[in-house]
């Protein structure tokens, strides 16, 4: 149609770039593997080392596929969060949904010396973090649907939301302040996310959960562009507004939700990423956004972490630091670079 | 009278609207009888807080009425679905773009919403209608450009392509001539003069421009504090009633020229 820009070119650089980092970051780590290698061992042919075979089947792979999932997910559920609010600081957190995961996961770790006998007997195992933190979440979401649903107002949906976050995140530090230093370890360690200890089997689930969110997202598009012009034309033109609303913040909260409980609370994504997407495509589409975002993410994701485990070394960096330090340099300097917020 | 009937695109009856809450119900205006017919121009005015704004939220189901009836194509406004109403009433509103980084294009293409499938493409018939909207409204050499690049008179008259886009009967624009110079005032009232003849659509605007909209309206509605009175401007110049639209100690009518003018 030459009435429309097409794309597709820089549709294909981005999955070919897509499909390099993921190389990338499967070959590099603790030990490096050659690509070659990298190749072999993905379609199943017998690698150099027979080792490699089973790091890169039992621990990069997994934590390929994290980054992909969580990169894309945050990515994705701040768009739809920025759009619905109108507003550019918006992201995955602004409905309090990670605070509300953080709450969950500190009443599990920290709760036990506060509590006592109820908590003392949960070990504070892998899954009990998960579901502590989904329960979280959860709790907040039916909080914030409700509310939804009987206020007009969108705006007011985002101040309550910021209002569910600090009150959870004050709950949080009244925690901290009556645990131990043991515990109060654990819940920081969680803080800093983490995408490199999935098993295949908790992946699944992760990835059920994430694929219906973004299922959700993808028949969201059309509403998500009418709201471009605002509530009211929206309604003008025959959008079910209180739907589409539901739709969205549903959508957000299970890929906001499911991605803080299996890896952390990793909130740098979900504000940039569409950021760095409309500055570099420089349109509002979401036809065009949505599939950008979900590309951008995943490789940003890729990349924060093949830095994060600084190759041929045993130490790792947390990964909620390296997507804050690689990230907002470069949101800054498209900005300068631009002179002008696309939004 | 019954030949006419089949044209008739808007009508109320015995309309009251204003305001009600639990304790008490504020009226604004009562008795309203208006009947808008296809192909017609009709402004809507009168001073500054006498309900027009809220008569035209009424009509187009942001605001509920008091009591009486509204019917659009001789169906009670509320019997319509979201989706049926944007098939047969657009807005063009005061309200400021949620974003103004969609190009000219991408904005008039919105108004095909209600026609398009669920991810919104649009097909052959949609660019037609589109790029014959942008014709209509003198807008095709901006198609490309982004929305905050553009004048208010050019933004208005994208805001007015996106509404005929959306294909409806009734057009209805609130206050479409504030913030543009004298110019691009009388632009926008003769475009819009032009666009109910050749599309035979109805179009229903409020605006304080009363001397243009005595000049090139089809059909005025003049509310007042006391009523709400529909007719063709020339009728309304021999009855008076443009006398007693403002208190008359700052500006008098003058019947001759069809303008307001400031007493000495």
């Amino acid at each position: 149609m030459p009435d429309t820009k097409t794309y597709k070119l820089p549709f294909i650089v981005l999955t070919l770039v897509l499909l390099l980092c993921f190389c990338a970051n499967i070959s590099l780590g603790s030990v490096f593997i050659p690509f070659q290698d990298v190749f072999n061992g993905l379609i199943g042919n017998p690698t150099e080392n027979e080792s490699w075979q089973h790091i890169i089947h039992e621990y990069r792979l997994p934590k390929a596929f994290t980054a992909i999932i969580v990169g894309s997910g945050l990515g994705v559920s701040g768009l739809l969060m920025q759009t619905l609010f109108r507003n550019p600081l918006a992201g995955p957190f602004v409905l309090g949904i990670t605070s509300g995961s953080s709450l969950g996961v500190a009443l599990v770790i920290m709760g036990a010396s506060l509590f006592g006998g109820a908590f003392a007997g949960i070990f504070v195992s892998k899954w009990s973090i998960v579901i502590a933190a989904s329960l979280g979440s959860f709790i907040v979401l039916l909080f914030v649907l409700i509310i939804s649903n009987k206020i007009r107002d969108t705006m007011a949906i985002l101040i309550i939301g910021l209002m569910f976050a600090s009150i959870t995140s004050a709950t949080v530090n009244v925690l901290s302040y009556f645990s131990s230093a043991e515990e109060l370890k654990q819940y920081i360690f969680w803080g800093l996310g983490s995408i490199g200890n999935l098993r295949w089997d908790e992946l699944f689930i992760f990835f059920i959960i994430y694929a219906l969110g973004i299922i959700i997202s993808l028949t969201s598009i059309k509403a998500l562009n009418t709201l471009l012009l605002g509530e009211n034309y929206a309604k003008s033109l025959g959008l079910n507004l209180k739907k589409s609303r539901l739709l969205i913040i549903i959508a957000t909260s299970l890929l906001a939700g499911t991605i803080t409980a299996f890896a952390g609370p990793i909130v740098f994504i979900g504000l940039a990423i569409p950021h760095m997407t409309r500055q570099v495509f420089n349109t509002s589409n979401h036809k065009i956004l949505l599939p950008a975002v979900f590309l951008f993410g995943a490789i940003v994701m890729l990349i924060c972490d093949s830095i994060a485990q600084l190759p041929s070394s045993d130490l790792t960096l947390p990964i909620n630091a390296m997507t804050s330090l690689i990230g907002a340099p470069v949101i800054i300097w498209l900005l300068v670079r631009k002179r002008k917020m696309v939004f | 009278m019954t030949k006419n009937k089949s044209h008739i695109v808007l009508k109320t009856q015995d309309l009251t609207i204003g305001y009600s809450s639990k304790k008490e119900k504020s009226i604004i205006a009562s008795n309203i009888n208006i009947e808008l017919h296809k192909g017609e121009l009709v402004g809507l005015i009168g001073a500054n807080g006498i309900g027009k704004s809220t008569l035209l939220r009424t009509l187009t189901n942001v605001q509920q009425k008091l009591s009486g009836g509204i019917t659009i194509n001789n169906t009670d406004l509320e019997n319509y679905s979201n989706i049926n109403l944007a098939k047969v009433l657009s807005l063009v509103l005061t309200e400021s773009l949620g974003s103004k980084n969609l190009t000219v294009f991408e904005l008039v293409a919105l108004g095909r919403q209600p026609y398009t499938n669920w991810v919104g493409n649009l097909n052959e018939a949609d660019y037609q209608i589109i790029n014959q909207c942008l014709l209509q409204t003198n807008i095709e050499d901006l198609k490309h450009k982004k929305c905050y690049e553009l004048s208010d008179g050019q933004l208005q008259k994208v805001m007015i392509a996106r509404a005929l886009a959306q294909d409806t009967d009734l057009i209805i624009l609130d206050e479409p001539t504030t913030h543009l110079d004298m110019y691009h005032k009388a632009y926008i009232l003769k475009l819009l003069q032009k666009l109910a003849k050749d599309t035979n659509k109805t179009i229903l605007f409020s605006s304080h421009e009363i001397d243009l909209a005595i000049q090139l309206c089809d059909t005025l509605i003049v509310m007042t504090k006391d009523s709400v009175i529909t007719d063709q401007p020339c009728n309304l110049i021999e009855k008076g009633t443009f006398n007693d639209l403002f208190p008359k100690d700052l500006i008098v009518f003058d019947s001759k020229t069809g303008s307001f003018r400031v007493k000495k």
